[in-house]
């Protein structure tokens, strides 16, 4: 009998291209399944790309953000209000000396005389100048970081080693609200995340779901399957497969909807840029961050239906 | 090729299905099981099959002693028994030749092997040309017949029927018994559970009776077939 069992099973090659075989089936028949119920795979597939859509969004927006604000890093600027007792050639020299620290990209010193000469010009006050004896205003030095404003800790390291340099009196630091900015995007940028992990979660979970029901619908097959010696890995297998086209096709739902969403933006961004007489193109998500949404669109699916598979199938024994 | 050695099985609800049973069939045997209703006929065929484990006593089926078999070897020990069912279980999403090939599917034959050995199955039955059908569209023989070439298109060693005649008239209950004569004749081990003793008496096998789950009556085979 043994003689006759192994002469009949196939061997260890043709076992390798079946058990490839058998994946090919499971993804062919998954799929096939999915589009034999074309509603309900739509729907199932329709909430994960929005579930996708939502965190992909945002996180587009939130890299749009930084791109547009990423060109303020240059206007920002650490002003030196010098003690009115220092002379501008005093300020000169003090700016010679701060600009060799290394973390100072230029220092210019503004003598008293061309302070008076800004102000009047841009503040409209030149008449009440006029009515003072003398020059009110002491000499600025005006210092350029040489890093990112991103660094926020590093600036007010700058800020505060350049206040206690001799003879400043303050040193304000312009642009104080990009980098409140920066610390928005940053709270921002973790939202997103949190958000972005609840939606896969809830990703997780409508495929999980899903699978589910396609088990206990599928129960009288899987008992017999289990009946005529169909291994668990044999069973599991479309149901995975299942798990990933439902990941894979909401993921490209998704990727869609986010296209469409920024077609959808991308006249008035151009016309507000406009406005502030600039012209900006709206970023794109490109094909590497794309792949990743489905890539993790894919994980999902297959997590799901992992969990969903794991949990149930196991119950179902041939009676 | 099967042997039972006190085996006792007790389900969970307390009910004893069988007890203390001692039996023995040898390869090529071919055997009918008979007893009314409750006598443990079922039961027996599911030990075997290990859709049950018993609760006491020692197995050997096909060479493998099936206390020592780990739920991980189940699936290829089944490879080797072809089962069929009165209510045979088809599915009815697929067509005939799905149904056929599934057993072949799962063992992982290539296509071309499958559809040669569904063929000849489905041949053996008489059901070639209906290999298209749908499961619902065949009369309860017809669908019957296709439960019977899925249960022997992988050639098992052994092959279990549970009243596989239990819905059909005395005419087509002979040719289904015809066709398991037919697969004894090839060298495959059959037992088939039926009550129908007006069907299986002239048919000169071995009858084993149960009552009550305990072993009532041995009877050898007569030689002669009807």
């Amino acid at each position: 009998m043994n003689a006759r069992t192994s002469q009949r099973r196939p061997d260890v090659h043709a076992r390798a291209s079946a058990w490839l075989l058998s994946h090919a089936r499971s993804l062919v028949f998954s799929l096939g399944k999915l589009y034999r119920t074309p509603l309900s795979s739509l729907m199932t597939t329709a909430v994960i790309g929005i579930a996708l859509a939502l965190p992909t969004g945002m996180y587009l927006m939130l890299s749009n953000l930084e791109a547009i604000s990423g060109g303020w890093d240059e206007s920002a600027q650490v002003s030196l209000f010098l003690k009115p007792s220092v002379s501008d050639e005093q300020a000169e020299e003090l700016a010679r000396q701060i600009q060799r620290r290394d973390d100072v990209g230029s220092a210019q010193a503004i003598g008293k005389a061309a302070a008076l000469a800004e102000f009047r010009e841009l503040s409209g006050f030149g008449a009440a100048l006029d009515a003072l004896d003398g020059n009110p205003l002491p000499a600025v030095v005006v210092v350029q970081p040489g890093l990112a404003l991103k660094d926020p800790l590093r600036i007010q390291q700058l800020v505060y080693d350049l206040e206690r340099e001799p003879g400043v009196e303050r040193a304000q630091l312009d642009l104080q609200w990009v980098q409140r900015l920066y610390a928005i995007m940053e709270t921002a940028q973790r939202g997103v995340l949190v958000i972005g992990i609840m939606l896969g979660l809830a990703v997780l979970l409508v495929v999980g779901n899903t699978i589910r029901l396609d088990i206990q619908n599928r129960r009288d097959e899987i008992e017999v399957a289990k009946l005529i010696g169909a291994t668990d890995a044999f069973i599991r297998r479309p149901f995975l497969y299942g798990g990933i086209w439902y990941g894979v096709i909401g993921g490209l739902l998704g990727l869609i909807m986010v296209e469409a969403a920024l077609g959808f933006l991308a006249a008035p961004v151009n016309r507000l840029a406009g406005l502030y007489g600039g012209q900006y193109q709206l970023l794109d998500l490109g094909a590497g961050a794309a792949f990743s949404v489905l890539l993790i669109a894919m994980a999902l699916g297959l997590g799901g239906s992992w969990l969903a598979v794991g949990r149930h199938l196991s119950d179902i024994e041939p009676r | 090729m099967i042997l039972f050695q006190n085996v006792t099985k007790r389900y969970p609800t307390g009910q004893e299905a069988l007890g203390q049973m001692n039996l023995e069939v040898d390869a090529g045997e071919m055997v009918f099981l008979t007893g009314h209703s409750g006598a443990g006929k079922s039961t027996l065929l599911k030990l075997i099959a290990m859709i049950e484990r018993p609760t006491r006593g020692r197995m050997v089926v096909n060479g493998k002693n099936l206390h020592t078999l780990t739920r991980r070897r189940i699936p290829q020990f089944r490879r080797d028994i072809g089962i069929i069912f009165q209510d045979h279980h088809l599915l009815h999403d697929r067509s005939v030749f799905d149904n056929v090939a599934l057993p072949l599917i799962i063992a992982g034959y290539r296509q071309q092997e499958i559809g040669r050995r569904v063929r000849a199955a489905l041949d053996k039955v008489s059901l070639l040309h209906k290999e298209k059908a749908f499961p619902v569209t065949l009369s309860t023989g017809e669908q019957q017949r296709v439960g019977i070439a899925r249960a022997v298109v992988n050639r098992p060693a052994i092959l279990l029927a549970d009243e596989p005649t239990g819905n059909l008239d005395p005419a087509l209950s002979r040719e289904i018994m015809g066709l398991f004569d037919e697969f004894n004749q090839v060298g495959t081990t059959v037992l088939v559970a039926s009550h129908d003793l007006d069907l299986i008496a002239p048919m000169g096998k071995r009858m084993i009776s149960l009552k009550g789950g305990r072993l009532q009556d041995d009877e050898p085979a007569r030689g002669a077939s009807a």
